[in-house]
């Protein structure tokens, strides 16, 4: 914390942080607003169910069924609802394609909006000003501090999160997949890709 | 509000920095954090707007270097107090000194686990037709208010179009102030990176917002 001055150093702050935060637990259980075994079981649901896996499955689906693939850029929810086995999906999910003419990067400049169902909890980057503040700006910049370099003629679609609308990449198979099944696809689909940091690579 | 939240088009910040294999939480502070921000926003009824104007009114020196959960922290502290369900004597003693109020939903319990793991709909029908329709040039309006408001900075008094309608939603200008959820058309508008930039920009980038109707007006 940054709001009052004890001389502490690093590592005490932090533990003033949890020692502040400890206590907050402790006030809202006393007053018996929230069970801690509920506030439990959410973190175990984000440290285990929710995952880039999730989103990574149906981008593998989507490039393996053309006909879930054209649902999918229809009414992303609508159509990731129909595969039950994935996790639930709130509403109002767009997915944006990648082709040889269009790369799309998805970003949230006025806090940190996300598709938490498909890709879980967003990375400590997506969330904090480097990225918040160029993406939209200097995109290629910002492709570059992840490594991806694109043609000079690729448009760069950049779509800011500013309402309840969520984004999801679907980025382009790569070559040197054919015949794959949809799990193996599954496993080169990285988060980055659906946020449009990041490429699908196949490692040879 | 026009805050130091409000980033987009910002210089100075560096490189992003990306950690390899990154944890979900660093510290196990953050993941109660995480829990308690989910729990008591389904249960006390705090929206996701006032909820973002509360960590949007941490003062910048502070919302610049603190981290992202200690940000979550600072706003659920303010949105507790601002909503008298915790007082500032008992943030500063630790414990709780009185009895709690009812929250709306009740206390947050396992059975509630669920209800918080799917993002809630915030699709509201209106009994008006859009005002815009597909391919209109638009300008963002020139709005500054000091309240919440999701219309960014960099977009005000830029001319875009109308890329898709995405129904009628809940209007967060309104909602985040308890003003009602007053939903309103909700449309994905496109920039040019050089209408937004300047002749210096890149030629080959497009920039959309997801802006509501009122942050639009016909573009002269």
């Amino acid at each position: 914390m940054h709001d009052h001055d004890h001389g502490h150093d690093h590592g005490s702050e932090l533990s003033d942080t949890q020692l502040r935060v400890r206590a907050l637990e402790t006030i809202l259980t006393e007053k018996g607003y929230v069970d801690p075994a509920a506030l439990d079981a959410i973190v175990e649901a984000y440290e285990t169910k929710i995952g880039p896996r999730n989103g990574a499955r149906v981008v593998a689906k989507a490039w393996t069924d053309p006909a879930f693939k054209a649902a999918l850029l229809e009414d992303a929810s609508k159509a990731i609802a129909t595969l039950g086995h994935f996790s639930r999906v709130g509403d109002h999910l767009i997915a944006v394609e990648n082709t040889p003419q269009r790369h799309n990067v998805i970003v949230c400049t006025l806090c940190s909006c996300y598709p938490w169902e498909m890709l879980g909890l967003p990375p400590v980057w997506y969330k904090a000003a480097p990225y918040r503040s160029r993406t939209v700006k200097d995109p290629r910049g910002v492709l570059k501090d992840f490594g991806v370099t694109l043609p000079a003629a690729t448009e760069i679609r950049v779509w800011d999160s500013t309402a309840e609308t969520r984004f999801l990449v679907l980025p382009m198979r790569p070559a040197g997949t054919e015949g794959w099944s949809e799990d193996r696809l599954a496993e080169i689909v990285t988060r980055d890709s659906m946020i449009g940091t990041g490429l699908p690579t196949v490692t040879t | 509000m026009n805050g130091v939240h409000d980033m987009g088009g910002m210089d100075g910040f560096g490189k992003v920095e990306v950690e390899p294999n990154e944890p979900t939480f660093h510290e196990p502070w953050e993941s109660r954090v995480m829990a308690m921000v989910r729990a008591m926003g389904a249960n006390a009824g705090f929206n996701i707007d006032m909820q973002r104007f509360s960590r949007e009114s941490i003062p910048p020196a502070t919302y610049l270097s603190a981290s992202y959960y200690q940000k979550w922290f600072l706003g659920l502290v303010k949105t507790l107090l601002d909503n008298k369900l915790v007082g500032a004597d008992e943030i500063a003693a630790g414990h709780s000194l009185r009895s709690g109020a009812t929250l709306p939903r009740g206390p947050f319990e396992k059975k509630d686990v669920v209800r918080v793991m799917t993002r809630g709909s915030f699709h509201r029908d209106v009994a008006n037709p859009p005002n815009f329709k597909l391919g209109d040039k638009v300008c963002a309006r020139n709005l500054n208010p000091t309240t919440h408001t999701r219309l960014p900075r960099y977009v005000r008094g830029h001319v875009g179009t109308i890329e898709r309608i995405n129904g009628s939603h809940v209007f967060p200008d309104t909602q985040a102030h308890l003003r009602g959820e007053n939903p309103q058309w909700l449309y994905t508008v496109v920039f040019s990176g050089r209408d937004l930039w300047g002749d210096d920009a890149d030629p080959t980038v497009k920039v959309s917002v997801d802006a509501f109707e009122p942050y639009l007006e016909v573009a002269q």
